[in-house]
């Protein structure tokens, strides 16, 4: 079982590591953008901790329904939570391609390391800070805090995340996820 | 000076308290009249180092303190002075004193000055006693060193000069004259000369040593105090006279009359220990923020650990090799090996695990002191043996067994060992013994606390616990049970509550504390012999004897050691209330079935009849766990769940299962939350 997860693991890292071997599009700050059905979004690349193909996780009762689980990360418990149900966006069948992004979240002084899944991988985009336009204030589901700004890449907008406020509140000691 | 202090400061503070502990049973350890030098010398570079870490750190009332503590030290050193009772006792103050001092400028809290003082007047008073005696010597210099720094608190205006001779190994202590003398051009105008007097030939050289001395004129309005600084570091490691400078220039090349002894050296004579206290705090700068902890390991402990991995990378390469081209005849070869990685693995972890372990003398080391204290404010007198020092415990568990350690002999001391007349009366020796012992059983470290003393009348107990409510009369109760209600909150057996203990509060606390650690304490009394105390902890707090099982899909530990008993649940003891909640007839008692199914959201109900149930104790309440399938039982590590995400009502954590997947920990106090505030909310739906 562990063998062909990490067979899993190997082809997904391979996609981003062609992502980055194709050469970043534009200069700038790295970021790792995925999608969740045809939007786009980006994660600071610094961040990202590992990539890994979607495996069972624990679930832990009595948590909100975005939180899937904990899973284990050679050797430490991380917690993985579903980014379309975090939106609420309508939630799909996890496949092959279904990834966890493993990121680390800065929450006050304390780190964490947490899991995002998305549907897959996508790019990696080199973003100025002035390409980034602020998100709109209304029109969105998804709290303007939880968006650093949007930027257009190649005719795609891309949601660059802030993961610090998306996860940070999840992981807060009394917060109750939402 | 450019460097931040802070960062060092949590290791002074920890060697600090270290270095009074050493002093406090160096002093414990010495007799009246019989110094031993080698004994009053550690004791001494013990305070030189604290004062030396105090100095850097601008703490001046320790560094006071310490001062005349040293000065009184060093003529017991001597000779120059007796070691009475009397000074030891006042010795020991000053050390209480010290740990307060210490304590309240780590904590930023005030201490009491008042206490500081009073001290350092009775130790200047037993060293000026002492002094009409006779000798004087050190005293004189050290007064003289004192009087000329107050005087020369500002600088005269005209510039300083510095007479500057390092000892030989200043390198070694990683200083480098250059530097100093970059920092003092920065106060003002230097000018320099160089003395390469000392400098032999060539081929005689060591460059490794220092063998220049320098003569610094320093011009301009500095305080005396700022030069200091910048000699901060090296003050142990060279002779420095700092003397003003004569405006008109006059004929300073003669030693000036009033040379100031550096103040540290006047006292300190040869400061063995100094070097010591400096470096660590000089190198430590990899040490994170002010709030982690540390631990010291000893060099042995990863010596083996180097060994060991290097043992594992061996069976790596082996086990390699065979996979590259393996054949079926080499099968056996190939369980050989992974029988050899499972041993490596298994020592490997043993080992790491070893290094959170700290020998339970760290444990021991307060209770000399409070023994010797207590044997005065309670007029008895009392032998304390400490065995098994070596014995070793996790540092976590050990930190938090001191308090219940000390409360157990506290007791022992006021309740169990009688006053010396009684016992003489009684036909025991005057002096009762308080034998501590330590070992390792099992999985366990058991600590034990003996007495000789009068120990625990049953009867009494029995009374007291009758009277408190807590049996019912007529009921047969074996002697393990009724030892067992002195861990009940509320009940003392002594009629007088004493400023030492006797006011039923604390043993309940002792049992919670250990418990909380996973641990047990049982007692066993015979009346007119003695009591002993057993306490059973687990090694570390980061593994845990686990019984797994099924719940839906998921496989869930609970920890054994709350485990009551496993069972079949029988049809016939199911017993329902208000047609919701289901009892279980279980030991002439009817304990609460938590279905587990149902608190962990999971779909499926059912009947219960013949399915699994698991007794658990928690806090003296019985439950039974409703569980799908019981699995085996085994050694799970515990990992933190709030380390990445939060603590959650109800698991203790999680661990990694051989297959590689996270199973959760059952933390049963918050299971009963759980249950209870689910209970409520139902019973909300029912009545409204």
């Amino acid at each position: 079982m562990s063998e062909s997860a990490s067979d899993k693991t190997n082809s997904v890292a391979t996609t981003q590591q062609d992502a980055a071997l194709q050469g970043t599009v534009g200069d700038g700050d790295q970021y790792l953008t995925f999608t969740l059905g045809d939007e786009e979004y980006g994660v600071d690349i610094l961040r990202v901790q590992e990539i890994r193909a979607w495996d069972t996780a624990t679930p832990i009762p009595n948590t909100p329904p975005y939180v899937k689980g904990v899973i284990n990360m050679r050797g430490t418990i991380v917690p993985v939570v579903d980014l379309r149900e975090r939106f609420g966006m309508e939630t799909l069948e996890y496949t092959q391609f279904t990834v966890v992004v493993l990121v680390k979240v800065i929450h006050g002084n304390r780190e964490r390391i947490m899991g995002l899944i998305v549907d897959a991988l996508s790019e990696v985009y080199g973003i100025n800070e002035d390409q980034l336009r602020p998100p709109p204030e209304f029109g969105t589901v998804i709290r303007t805090d939880f968006i650093r700004g949007l930027a257009t890449m190649e005719d795609k907008m891309v949601i660059v995340l802030d993961v610090d406020s998306l996860l940070g509140e999840d992981a807060g000691v009394g917060g109750d996820g939402d | 000076m450019s460097i931040d202090m802070n960062q060092f400061l949590q290791t002074f503070f920890e060697e600090s308290f270290e270095g009074l502990d050493d002093m406090e049973n160096g002093l414990l350890n010495m007799t009246a009249g019989e110094p031993d030098v080698e004994q009053l010398n550690d004791i001494f570079r013990a305070a030189h180092s604290i004062k030396g870490g105090a100095g850097t750190f601008g703490l001046n009332s320790v560094t006071d303190l310490t001062h005349k503590l040293e000065t009184l030290l060093d003529r017991l050193r001597e000779g120059e002075s007796e070691v009475t009772t009397d000074g030891i006792n006042l010795l020991l103050a000053s050390v209480d004193c010290l740990r307060s001092l210490l304590q309240a400028e780590r904590d930023g809290t005030e201490a009491d000055p008042q206490q500081a003082a009073d001290i350092t007047t009775r130790l200047a008073a037993m060293v000026d006693a002492d002094d009409d005696d006779g000798s004087s010597d050190g005293n004189a210099g050290d007064d003289a060193g004192s009087s000329a720094t107050a005087d020369d608190g500002s600088g005269p205006g005209g510039g300083w000069r510095i007479g500057f001779t390092p000892e030989p190994h200043l390198f070694m202590t990683g200083n480098d004259p250059l530097r100093l003398l970059e920092e003092l051009s920065e106060l003002g105008e230097i000018q320099v000369s160089c003395d390469s007097s000392s400098l032999p030939a060539l081929p005689d050289l060591d460059p490794e040593e220092c063998v220049l001395s320098w003569t610094i004129d320093l011009y301009g309005d500095v305080e005396r105090q700022a030069i200091e600084e910048v000699f901060e570091w090296v003050e142990d490691d060279c002779s420095l006279t700092i003397e003003p400078l004569e405006p008109a220039g006059g004929d300073t090349t003669t030693a000036a009359p009033e040379t100031a002894p550096e103040p540290e050296a006047a006292s300190a004579g040869e400061p063995a220990g100094d070097d010591a206290h400096q470096k660590p705090a000089q190198q430590s700068s990899g040490g994170n923020a002010s709030t982690s902890s540390s631990i010291r390991v000893d060099t042995g402990k990863i010596d083996n650990l180097i060994d060991m991995v290097g043992e594992l990378v061996i069976t790596q390469s082996m086990l390699n090799e065979l996979g590259e081209n393996f054949t079926m005849d080499k099968l056996e070869k190939l369980q050989d090996g992974l029988a050899q990685l499972e041993r490596n693995t298994r020592e490997l972890q043993e080992n790491v695990m070893r290094i959170r372990m700290v020998p339970i003398s760290f444990a021991y080391s307060r209770l000399p002191r409070m023994v010797h204290d207590l044997m005065r404010q309670l007029g008895k007198k009392v032998d304390l043996q400490l065995n098994g020092e070596e014995t070793e415990l996790d540092k976590t568990v050990m930190e938090k067994i001191i308090d219940p350690l000390v409360h157990l002999v506290r007791n022992a001391m006021d309740h169990g060992i009688e006053p010396p007349e009684k016992r003489a009366e009684l036909g025991k020796p005057e002096t009762g013994t308080l034998e501590m012992n330590a070992y390792h059983k099992g999985g366990y470290i058991v600590i034990e606390i003996n007495d000789d003393g009068g120990g625990i009348s049953r009867d009494r107990l029995l009374n007291k616990a009758r009277e408190a409510g807590l049996m019912e009369n007529g009921s047969e109760l074996s002697d393990e049970q009724v030892f067992d209600f002195i861990f009940h909150p509320g009940l003392s057996t002594h009629d007088e509550a004493t400023d030492v203990s006797g006011r039923g509060v604390g043993m309940d606390v002792v049992k919670r504390n250990i418990k909380a650690l996973g641990g047990n304490i049982t007692v066993n009394s015979t009346p007119g012999k003695g009591t002993r105390f057993a306490i059973h902890l687990p090694l570390t707090l980061s593994i845990l004897d686990g019984q797994l099982f099924r719940v839906g899909d998921q496989v869930y530990v609970v920890p054994l050691i709350s485990i009551m008993e496993s069972l079949q649940m029988q049809g016939g003891k199911i017993k329902r209330m208000a047609g919701t909640s289901e009892l279980y007839e279980w030991r002439d008692d009817y304990i609460p079935i938590i279905r587990l199914r149902e608190l962990f959201n999971e779909a499926g109900g059912g009947d219960l009849e013949n399915e699994l149930m698991v007794v658990v104790e928690e806090d003296d309440r019985y439950v039974g766990l409703h569980v799908d399938e019981l699995l085996g039982q085994q050694q799970v590590v515990i990992k933190s769940l709030k380390s990445n995400y939060r603590p959650v009502t109800g698991f203790a954590g999680a661990t990694i299962l051989g297959n590689g997947t996270v199973a959760l920990i059952l933390d049963i106090a918050g299971l009963l939350e759980l249950a209870q505030a689910r209970d409520e909310v139902l019973t909300k739906g029912a009545n409204n």
